[in-house]
């Protein structure tokens, strides 16, 4: 089977108004098998995101080459292989909750019956079927966020590309969110490239966690997981999942003094 | 709700029939004539009385402040989409816009009635039209901006067309801003249209009216026609702050809300 995600040798640089050009991202090396979780971690600037971006091919690398499903970045966009949902949950104000679930499937003109079925198939795995007439305005973050989950899944991608969808929720409710996801996942079997800056969300969720350092965004370690498939919420007490922590923490932390800068003390 | 409606419906009803009050009983107290100051009684009388003139006037005034508005807004709302497609074009007709927004564009009423004649509403219906693009003009290009990046990402995610982008996104984003121009136009429209008349035309509309009953000194009929304009002008603002509130019932969401639980 062909992997999910083939990252080699990519590297971006972005051109700053008066300020030269500044390294994005630099020799990043990245195979994601299908169905595996993969965590992207680091600093703010480390580039996570725009690796992200890559993938989803709403950027292009400078150097390298990206491939997804064994097709090249573009062709998997237009093929829609990924679903993709970011930190805003970005849905349109004007349309209802299964209105805007059913916005890439209309894109792509599925047939209405089709489309309704689907949706009420989606708002149940994400557990809002009694919204579905309400309006984003009427929603609270969370809610806005799975129904921005349950767009992403719309097409049944085999990728799933996150950036950071949880971040601007409240402990409890991400912590919720990262238990449906779970699930969601298990459920679909799809491929996910997930990104975060939190620890213990990126322990939880992932198989690997990639450990990025910024200026020039790196990967500085690559830490496997290995706590099982289905997790629930004793995984979060659990010494096994304690000791990926540390792990993690420790990757990233130990990143600055691998660099020969070495000024940042953040 | 009720309180709300309460305070925003009762308490200025209450507010002008007071005042309505205050001003018929110091026009019959003081005894002040109706050349100087007609009471509102007398007006409302005058108002019923000559109905079928002023009704007819509305319609002259009102059917130029409309074809006036509908022209302005399909010439500002075409010109929006093109500056909103093509920066050169915007670049170019800012300063155009800067400056059609600060001429008394009834100024330029005399030239036009000595462009297109004297006995044709034309020069009254363009005088609106003038005044009404530039706030939908600028109104909606604002709302043709309004695409969030996120959006736009989420856009190219789904490989949408660009006409697909442009009908699920930016139009849709572009409308309660469109209609808070068009809002603000309609008095605009309005005005225009009866302050032209004074400069000229056909005698036929509500402006030119007032200003006949006044030079006939009958003020208390001057007075009823221009009861007749304020409500010509609250019917377009009526109407289209109704469309504005219908366009906007489900307005784009603020900076996404700082997220609560369930």
């Amino acid at each position: 089977m062909t992997d999910a995600v083939t990252v080699s040798a990519v590297g971006k640089t972005f051109a700053v108004a008066n300020r030269g050009t500044v390294v994005a991202l630099e020799d990043i090396n990245l195979v994601v098998a299908p169905g595996e979780f993969v965590s992207l971690i680091g600093p703010s600037g480390c580039g996570k995101s725009t690796l992200l971006r890559l993938i989803a091919d709403l950027d292009q690398p400078s150097t390298g080459t990206l491939s997804v499903f064994g097709k090249t970045a573009r062709q998997a966009r237009t093929d829609q292989d990924y679903g993709i949902a970011f930190q805003q949950a970005g849905l349109l104000a004007w349309r209802t909750v299964a209105e805007n679930v059913e916005l890439p499937l209309q894109l792509h003109r599925v047939a209405k019956p089709t489309r309704r079925a689907r949706v009420a198939e989606l708002l149940e795995l994400v557990g809002l079927t009694d919204f579905a007439d309400r309006y984003p305005d009427q929603l609270s973050g969370g809610m806005q966020q799975r129904v921005a989950i349950a767009r992403s899944l719309a097409e049944s991608p085999g990728l799933l590309l996150m950036d950071e969808p949880f971040g601007a929720l409240d402990e409890m409710t991400r912590e919720r969110m990262q238990n449906e996801l779970v699930r969601i996942r298990h459920e679909t079997g799809a491929a996910v490239v997930f990104v975060t800056h939190s620890i213990p969300e990126a322990v939880f969720l992932s198989d690997r966690v990639v450990v990025m350092s910024p200026r020039p965004g790196r990967i500085v370690d690559v830490v496997s997981v290995e706590l099982g498939g289905e997790r629930g919420d004793e995984v979060r007490e659990a010494s096994a999942f304690f000791a990926r922590v540390s792990a993690v923490r420790e990757a990233l932390h130990g990143a600055p003094a691998k660099g020969v800068r070495g000024v940042e003390n953040r | 709700m009720r309180g709300i409606s309460t305070r925003t419906l009762v308490a200025p009803a209450v507010f002008g029939i007071a005042a309505l009050m205050v001003w018929q009983l110091a026009v019959t107290v003081f005894n002040i004539q109706p050349f100087v100051l007609p009471g509102p009684i007398n007006i409302g009388a005058q108002f019923e009385q000559v109905w079928p003139i002023i009704w007819a006037g509305t319609l002259v005034t009102g059917g130029n402040a409309l074809i006036g508005f509908i022209m302005g807004a399909v010439a500002a709302i075409l010109a929006a989409i093109i500056a909103a497609l093509a920066r050169p074009f915007d670049e170019l007709t800012q300063p155009v816009v800067t400056v059609a927004a600060v001429i008394p564009l009834v100024a330029l009423a005399p030239i036009l009635y000595a462009m297109f004649g004297a006995d044709a509403e034309t020069s009254r219906q363009l005088i609106a039209a003038l005044a009404v693009f530039v706030p939908v003009y600028l109104n909606t290009l604002r709302g043709l901006r309004q695409v969030k990046p996120v959006h736009r990402d989420l856009m190219r995610a789904y490989a949408a067309t660009p006409w697909q982008a442009t009908r699920t996104v930016t139009l849709p984003a572009a409308l309660p801003f469109l209609f808070t121009g068009l809002r603000i136009a309609s008095s605009l429209a309005v005005i225009s249209a009866l302050i032209a008349e004074y400069f000229g035309g056909p005698v036929d509309g509500l402006a030119t009216s007032i200003t006949s009953s006044a030079a006939g000194s009958n003020y208390t009929l001057a007075y009823a026609f221009v009861l007749g304009a304020i409500l010509l002008g609250l019917a377009f603002y009526c109407v289209t702050l109704a469309l504005e509130k219908l366009a906007t019932r489900h307005a784009p969401l603020p900076p996404e809300r700082p997220a609560v639980g369930r």
